[in-house]
């Protein structure tokens, strides 16, 4: 009876405990954040935690969202693939997070696509990325193909004459796609197929002597030739380091890469690299009001000021703002309810403009071409005159032409077939 | 393509007339504004005015440095003076004092304009007393060939007597008459002294010949894009070599320390590629402390961290074997799993330190850059590597066979019991050993981080590629190492320009499994009783 009355007792404290905690779960929206903390793709993607948690406080200083504040949960998927869907349902399920942000290469977005379907739940993705793909449950705030390399490549023709082109690329889904669609635009543009050459090195390439001297020799047939890069990450450095040795200048052959952004920059002497490009929807080196803020407040909550910022920071700066309008305008967190609100909401990006999310979970952005400068920084040369919208199935290749993304009524489908008028096909 | 070339030529042509109504100071104040086209032509009419006062300006918009002062408009050349940013008047080279954060504007310059700027400063430096100037201008005319310079050039031909510089004004004048609609006969001599020229440049020239409409000309064209290529076939088969020779160093490096941990005594150690991450990342933090401390010094940067990347390598070596691995010896499956989790905490470790971004390591100077030898290209940093890669080998020799050190080491892992009853402490001797291989390692660190990326990561990269290299060599043997990565090395370079860096790996890969199959033991196996138990 004694023992019967304490567990009695303990049972009520447990129960006392657990409504508590559940009250503070009530009390506050809480937003996961889904980046690799360690393994390859730390680099890059730590940084992009550090800017939730900074979105985060400076969200919760003006109050939180309608009354409640915003608590970060961080987890560490490890750059390993699979460990990317087992810790989405972590947050989502065990955590019970109402939104995440996060994933960097395409494959772990590919890898955890399933589990943010099953259990309804929203991810903000916030790379630029080969396109071919849209998810009722997932926003990409980086570029589509069409919102970096197609701009590019016209910069390349247009004003520097490029006639002969290197696709240099690591060898994934991401460089893949983008050189298929960047091939087949390429020739519609009357560019010979001699004219082409397609390069793929494996992840982390470090030995770049032979490609770099095959990439001279193709660039000396007398046509002005210009290399477009979707090398990778780290294997960015020894290839710049090599190209600046073998005396290869960015007047000679210009490069232009969509993965190097100042981050990439950060560990190079970038002296030897002055001229080379890179397309993004943002630098760090654009003049604006928002942006002076935006560097203001990461240094100071970074604690350095010599930390950069990026693109996909400004496109993590984007989605996180969406959200925090489309929240407020649904009231609720609610998935389907946010799904349905977010169409349609326009927050300022860091360039100037006003970016809106499309019907097909893409937004608006500006192209920037810029110039890598001997300071690490890149000096805007070209930009579009309008903002562009971020088309999710590529005109360009044959087998998505017909295919548009429409996640509102009547249409309500990622891969709408406009021949048929079915929902369904593209993969 | 050459139609617009000859409307924009002809467009600089009506503008170079127009401009000299301009005076020097007004072609300067229309610098900062309009599209880069427009303010290409501005830059070719400085060059076409021939003030030599143009050429420190156009240089210092070369690099970048010309800005317009949002205060009142005036365009000044902008210099770091300590960490301020100090404006002098372009013009005057006044000094205007120190200019605020985001208080001027830079004027931009793009690749276009670059060569524009290039080539206008050419034209003006063609008679300047320094002779690499001069090169440089020689040069400058040869990628941009501007038939209104012929006879400036010839002139300036005629009274050059640098025969380097001579030889390059002959290419730009035949650049330029290739460009001009003199006759054939010089056209077709211009043609012939490309052929000598005989390198990627003069094919860059000769190519777009080979659709001439002229057929003299096509012909000859054809003639000497042949020539020149199948001379450079025969270079590129050097080049290869010179490609493979430098990837074995690599390898080599890499592997080495390895040979000895794991070739000479057995343990299986996944920590590897770390120890060379460390040597890296000490290579980092003295040039870090160079950098703060004694910028002189930084020429000596790699030098002075060698000893250290090997003392700390070392040690960490000595630890781990000490820590770790001595409980484990015989137990390969434990050592693999053991020394592999040494490796994760390591990476997180130097993840935690210096954070997980790549770290600047810089090149001394005579790092830095390339010589040629005939049509080959040679990076004095690959060189530097492959000789450091030797050096190395060559010492580790030495230890191992002519000191009594080397001795112990071998008479340790030949057979310990009997090295034990001679006197020897094995333990001793397994750490020393082990800390000579990870002191290696460290020494692979250092030269490695002037050609790959320093971060965490560093070591992962290697450590396949390690284990391969000493296992095909065979375990054991030094030279069978060293016959294994330069055959590697060279089998992977004449392989990557036929199937693509992917597919060569591959296939050098599935080229060891079958040689192992055939000889398990590698190339130079180790005979004798002690490999049999």
């Amino acid at each position: 009876m004694k023992n019967f009355g304490k567990s009695l007792i303990f049972a009520g404290v447990a129960s006392a405990l657990m409504s508590t905690t559940a009250l503070s779960q009530d009390d506050t929206i809480k937003v996961g954040v889904l980046h690799s903390l360690s393994g390859t793709m730390a680099i890059s993607e730590t940084t992009l935690k550090d800017v939730m948690l900074m979105l985060i406080e400076e969200q919760n200083k003006k109050g939180g969202i309608n009354g409640k504040m915003l608590e970060a949960v961080v987890v560490d998927p490890a750059s390993d693939w699979p460990l990317f869907a087992e810790k989405a349902r972590e947050l989502i399920e065990g955590e019970g997070v109402d939104v995440v942000f996060g994933c960097w290469t395409s494959v772990s977005r590919k890898s955890v696509l399933p589990v943010f379907e099953e259990l309804n739940s929203l991810l903000f993705y916030p790379v630029q990325y080969e396109g071919e793909e849209s998810q009722r449950n997932v926003f990409y705030t980086g570029a589509a193909p069409n919102q970096q390399a197609i701009p590019a490549v016209d910069y390349l023709m247009n004003e520097e004459g490029v006639e002969r082109w290197v696709l240099a690329g690591t060898d994934y889904v991401y460089p893949r796609t983008t050189n298929k669609i960047l091939e087949a635009y390429l020739q519609s543009k009357g560019v010979a197929p001699e004219d082409i050459m397609i390069n793929y090195t494996p992840f982390g390439h470090s030995d770049w002597q032979t490609i770099v001297s095959d990439i001279a020799t193709f660039g000396s047939a007398g046509k002005k030739t210009a290399v477009v890069s979707t090398v990778n990450g780290d294997a960015n450095v020894p290839f710049y380091k090599e190209l600046g040795n073998q005396g290869i200048s960015a007047e000679d052959i210009p490069v232009v890469a969509f993965s190097v952004g100042e981050e990439e920059l950060a560990g190079l002497d970038t002296g030897p690299l002055v001229g080379h490009l890179a397309a993004w929807n943002y630098f760090m080196s654009v003049d604006t009001p928002e942006n002076d803020e935006f560097i203001e407040t990461w240094q100071a909550f970074i604690g350095s000021e010599e930390r950069v910022t990026n693109d996909p920071m400004e496109a993590h700066y984007i989605g996180f703002n969406m959200w925090v309008e489309a929240v407020e305008a649904a009231g609720t967190t609610d998935a389907d309810a946010v799904i349905d609100s977010i169409i349609g909401v326009t927050v300022p990006n860091l360039t100037g403009g006003m970016s809106t999310m499309l019907p097909n979970h893409h937004i608006t952005k500006p192209v920037l071409v810029g110039e890598i400068q001997d300071d690490g920084q890149f000096d805007v040369v070209w930009e579009t005159d309008d903002l562009v919208a971020g088309d999710a199935w590529s005109d360009h290749l044959p087998e998505s032409a017909a295919l548009i993304a429409d996640w509102t009524d009547p249409i309500n489908c990622g891969n709408y077939n406009t021949t048929t008028s079915s929902c369904g096909g593209g993969s | 393509m050459t139609i617009f070339r000859q409307c924009l030529a002809a467009l600089f042509c009506c503008l170079a007339t127009l401009a000299s109504a301009q005076s020097f100071e007004e072609l300067v104040a229309q610098l900062p504004e309009g599209k880069f086209a427009e303010r290409a032509a501005v830059v070719a009419q400085l060059g076409a005015l021939g003030d030599p006062r143009a050429v420190p300006v156009l240089e210092v918009l070369l690099e970048g440095n010309l800005h317009v002062l949002k205060s009142n408009e005036a365009i000044v050349a902008v210099r770091e003076v300590g960490s301020d940013d100090v404006a002098y008047d372009a013009l005057t080279g006044e000094e205007f004092g120190i200019i605020p954060r985001r208080g001027s504007s830079k004027i931009r310059v793009n690749n276009g304009l670059r060569r524009d700027i290039r080539a206008a400063i050419g034209t003006l430096t063609l008679r300047a007393p320094d002779p690499a100037l001069r090169l440089a201008a020689a040069d400058a005319a040869f990628r941009a060939p501007n038939p209104d310079q012929l006879e400036l050039l010839q002139s300036v031909r005629s009274d050059e007597s640098d025969s380097e510089v001579a030889e390059a004004l002959d290419y730009a004048i035949a650049a330029t008459v290739l460009e001009s609609d003199l006759p054939d006969e010089a056209q077709v001599a211009a043609i012939d002294t490309l052929r000598e020229m005989g390198n990627q440049d003069a094919l860059s020239v000769l190519t777009p010949l080979l659709q001439a409409t002229n057929p003299v000309m096509a012909a000859a064209a054809k003639d000497a894009v042949a020539a020149i290529e199948a001379n450079q076939r025969l270079w590129n088969m050097a080049q290869n070599v010179w490609f493979g020779l430098s990837l074995g160093s690599v390898l080599l490096l890499a592997a080495i320390g390895l040979a000895i941990t794991f070739g000479v005594m057995g343990v299986i150690n996944m920590a590897h590629g770390e120890l060379v991450m460390l040597g890296a990342y000490t290579t980092f933090a003295v040039q870090e402390v160079i950098r703060a401390s004694f910028p002189g010094l930084f020429d000596w940067s790699l030098l002075i961290a060698a000893p250290l990347a090997f003392l700390i390598a070392g040690g960490v070596g000595v630890a781990i074997e000490r820590g770790c691995v001595r409980f484990l010896y015989g137990r390969p499956l434990e050592t693999l799993l053991a020394t592999w989790g040494i490796s994760l905490i390591l990476q997180q470790t130097v993840r935690s330190i210096f954070g997980p971004n790549n770290r600047e390591v810089g090149n001394p100077s005579w790092m830095s850059g390339a010589f040629d030898i005939g049509q080959m290209t040679i990076t004095y940093n690959r060189l530097w590597i492959l000789l450091f890669s030797l050096a190395v080998f060559a010492i580790l020799l030495f230890v191992m066979k002519k000191t009594s050190m080397g001795l112990r080491m071998r008479a340790v892992t030949q057979n310990r019991a009997m090295a034990a009853n001679m006197g020897i402490r094995t333990g001793w001797v397994d750490a020393l050993t082990f800390g000579l291989g990870a002191g290696i390692a460290g020494l692979a660190g250092v030269a490695l981080s002037q050609i790959d990326n320093v971060s965490p990561n560093l070591g992962q990269s290697y450590i396949v590629d390690s284990f391969m290299v000493v296992v095909f060599g065979g375990a054991g043997n030094l030279w069978g190492t060293l016959a294994a990565a330069f055959s590697l090395g060279i089998a992977n370079k004449f392989l990557e320009p036929w199937t693509g860096a992917v597919l060569a790996k591959i296939l050098v890969l599935v080229f060891i499994i079958l040689f192992i199959q055939k000889r398990p033991r590698g190339l130079f196996a180790v005979k004798g009783r002690a490999v049999e138990n």
